[in-house]
């Protein structure tokens, strides 16, 4: 069981981006600054958007699109650090 | 602290490019060389915990919100180097998929938010267990102290960037940058350490792994 210790941690992780939709929707800290200070209109919007914002498209629930983006990226990048650490790892093996 | 397109200029862009691709590519260097089996998985599970930790926004003062950045609870168990990494992958899926931080300013979004926090928040933790131990209590703090570094320096790195990318002047943006962001870091801090109990009181033996 100690060996999959990480599912359960990863169960965590889920349960976190489950509390998204409660994320305080206020500026953050640079954008406070931007609106503030005026360099706010400088910023560009993205060439393309995938699941722009965090919020899944195509969900009319905004909550529920949150969720599933949190949920999506939380994979996501789990699967992405692991297989990078696992390469670097595994590749050492071999050219030892 | 996401930095969007358009708030640097192409000088700050490509320089912050290069200079964060050679502390990748080192970080890829140090990770293969030193990096252990154990710490796979650890990888994966920090990157997807940093992802969804950010998604939550806390207010601080005055209509304003922070997130955890995330880099110094991943420097305090794995090391900086692979912090960086991990901080990379969070940055990059961010940009590309999630469209939270410019393209063009993703080589400062690292800088700042990997390769300045990762370490600040690593030699910040580092520094407070040798003053008061390396045991629980200076752990805590020292993860405290760490991660407020981590948002406090990362935001004056920003705020150079974009000072240098002449949006603002910095007698201007700097202090504006530090001081909401020393409020932003007494979050991050408070995180950490909660974090890091949450890792003390399962996975204490975590904490006698190498790091990179």
């Amino acid at each position: 069981m100690k060996s999959k210790w990480w599912l359960i941690a990863l169960v965590f992780c889920l349960v976190v981006a489950f509390f998204a939709p409660l994320a305080s929707s206020s500026p953050d800290g640079l954008e406070r600054v931007a609106e503030d200070v005026g360099f706010m209109e400088l910023a560009q919007e993205a060439p393309f958007s995938l699941i722009a914002d965090y919020v899944f498209p195509g969900l009319e629930n905004e909550a529920l699109a949150t969720i599933l983006a949190g949920i999506v990226g939380t994979l996501i990048l789990f699967g992405i650090a692991y297989a990078l650490a696992w390469l670097l790892v595994s590749r050492r093996r071999e050219t030892v | 602290m996401h930095i969007p397109d358009g708030f640097l200029n192409i000088s700050t862009v490509a320089t912050t490019y290069v200079v964060s691709a050679g502390g990748v590519g080192n970080a890829v260097r140090v990770a293969n060389k030193k990096l252990g089996e154990k710490q796979v998985p650890l990888m994966g599970v920090l990157a997807a915990f940093i992802f969804a930790a950010q998604m939550l926004n806390f207010p601080v003062a005055g209509g304003t919100s922070g997130h955890v950045i995330g880099a110094a609870l991943a420097a305090i168990l794995l090391g900086p180097w692979a912090a960086v990494l991990i901080m990379s992958c969070v940055l990059i899926a961010q940009s590309l998929i999630f469209q939270d931080g410019g393209l063009l300013a993703l080589g400062a979004n690292i800088f700042n938010m990997g390769i300045i926090a990762s370490f600040a928040g690593y030699y910040g933790y580092r520094l407070l267990t040798l003053l008061l131990g390396d045991n629980r209590r200076g752990r805590l703090v020292g993860s405290a102290f760490g991660a407020w570094s981590s948002v406090f320096l990362a935001s004056i790195a920003c705020a150079i960037e974009l000072a240098l990318s002449g949006a603002s002047p910095i007698g201007v943006v700097l202090p504006a940058m530090a001081g909401v962001h020393a409020l932003i870091g007494i979050g991050e801090g408070l995180i950490t350490a909660a974090v890091l109990s949450l890792v003390l009181a399962t996975r204490a033996d975590l904490m006698q792994l190498q790091r990179i």
